[in-house]
């Protein structure tokens, strides 16, 4: 793993908690649309948040495909749900929302499963035999960290 | 019934969203290091490769079957049991479908993660 890769799998963290913040800062302006005005979810993208927070998640949607192509999912998922940890901690200092002693415990737990899968190897399969059946992985294309 | 109808939403939800993960993964491996084949090749040469794999396009078509799955279980229930319960499925279902479909060695330290990570998400929303 490079510094480069880092930044990657900060980049899918980051812009996914600030992307669904701006969704959520957004739709809290526009207030609930209902089945019959339907087609007015067209017209939230005119809302500066929103269309910010779009953007965002473009972001996140391509730092998310480049990591994919260098990394295993089962490492990427966890290693990138720091991102809820942001998000409560954006909800309790920035939105001033109350965070419970729960919700305290479940960042713990997800950290702790962060920690776990990072300081393993981010590939443990070669790209190219991904269509192999059956066959088994050879330990010696192992990609440590 | 108002049960049968969230938890068949959120079950759609974890299946069309892992399936997506998982075909986006394999396109994804196909493809190639993106950071070193737009050093060789250029942006809009990856972006070409990237968008010419089926794999790639049917995971994004499976990416929106899970958001509108989701928003279907969100007229049916709270958020704060929709969205952990599925965030959290979605965590252990991809930890087996990687070790099956993408042949990925999921071992002890992973299925920790996988599993710490699920636990933590659904006790954010309790």
């Amino acid at each position: 793993m490079t510094f480069r890769k880092y930044l990657v799998l900060a980049g899918v963290t980051l812009f996914a908690a600030i992307g669904d913040s701006f969704l959520a800062r957004g739709m809290q302006q526009i207030g609930n649309i209902s089945l019959p005005r339907l087609p007015d979810i067209i017209l939230t993208i005119l809302n500066p948040w929103i269309a910010l927070g779009i953007l965002f998640l473009l972001a996140f949607f391509a730092a998310y495909m480049t990591a994919l192509s260098w990394a295993d999912l089962t490492y990427v998922l966890p290693a990138t749900s720091l991102g809820y940890v942001l998000l409560a901690l954006i909800a309790r200092f920035l939105l001033h929302e109350q965070v419970s002693t729960m919700r305290w415990l479940g960042i713990g737990l997800i950290s702790a499963g962060v920690g776990f899968v990072t300081r393993g190897p981010a590939l443990t399969h070669p790209p190219d035999e991904d269509t192999a059946k059956g066959v088994p992985e050879p330990v010696g294309s192992r990609m440590e960290p | 019934m108002k049960h049968a109808y969230t938890w068949g939403a959120i079950l759609a939800v974890v299946l069309a969203s892992t399936t997506g993960d998982v075909l986006l993964s394999r396109a994804m491996k196909r493809v190639g290091d993106v950071g070193e084949l737009w050093r060789r090749t250029g942006l809009l040469s990856v972006a070409g490769r990237i968008l010419r794999n089926p794999g790639f396009l049917l995971g994004i078509f499976m990416m929106a079957l899970a958001f509108y799955s989701l928003l279907f279980a969100l007229s049916w229930a709270d958020v704060s049991l929709v969205a952990p319960a599925s965030a959290s499925l979605t965590f252990v279902a991809n930890a087996i479908a990687a070790r099956i479909f993408l042949h990925e060695r999921v071992d002890h330290r992973r299925w920790m993660a996988a599993l710490l990570v699920a636990g933590g998400v659904a006790l954010l929303a309790a």
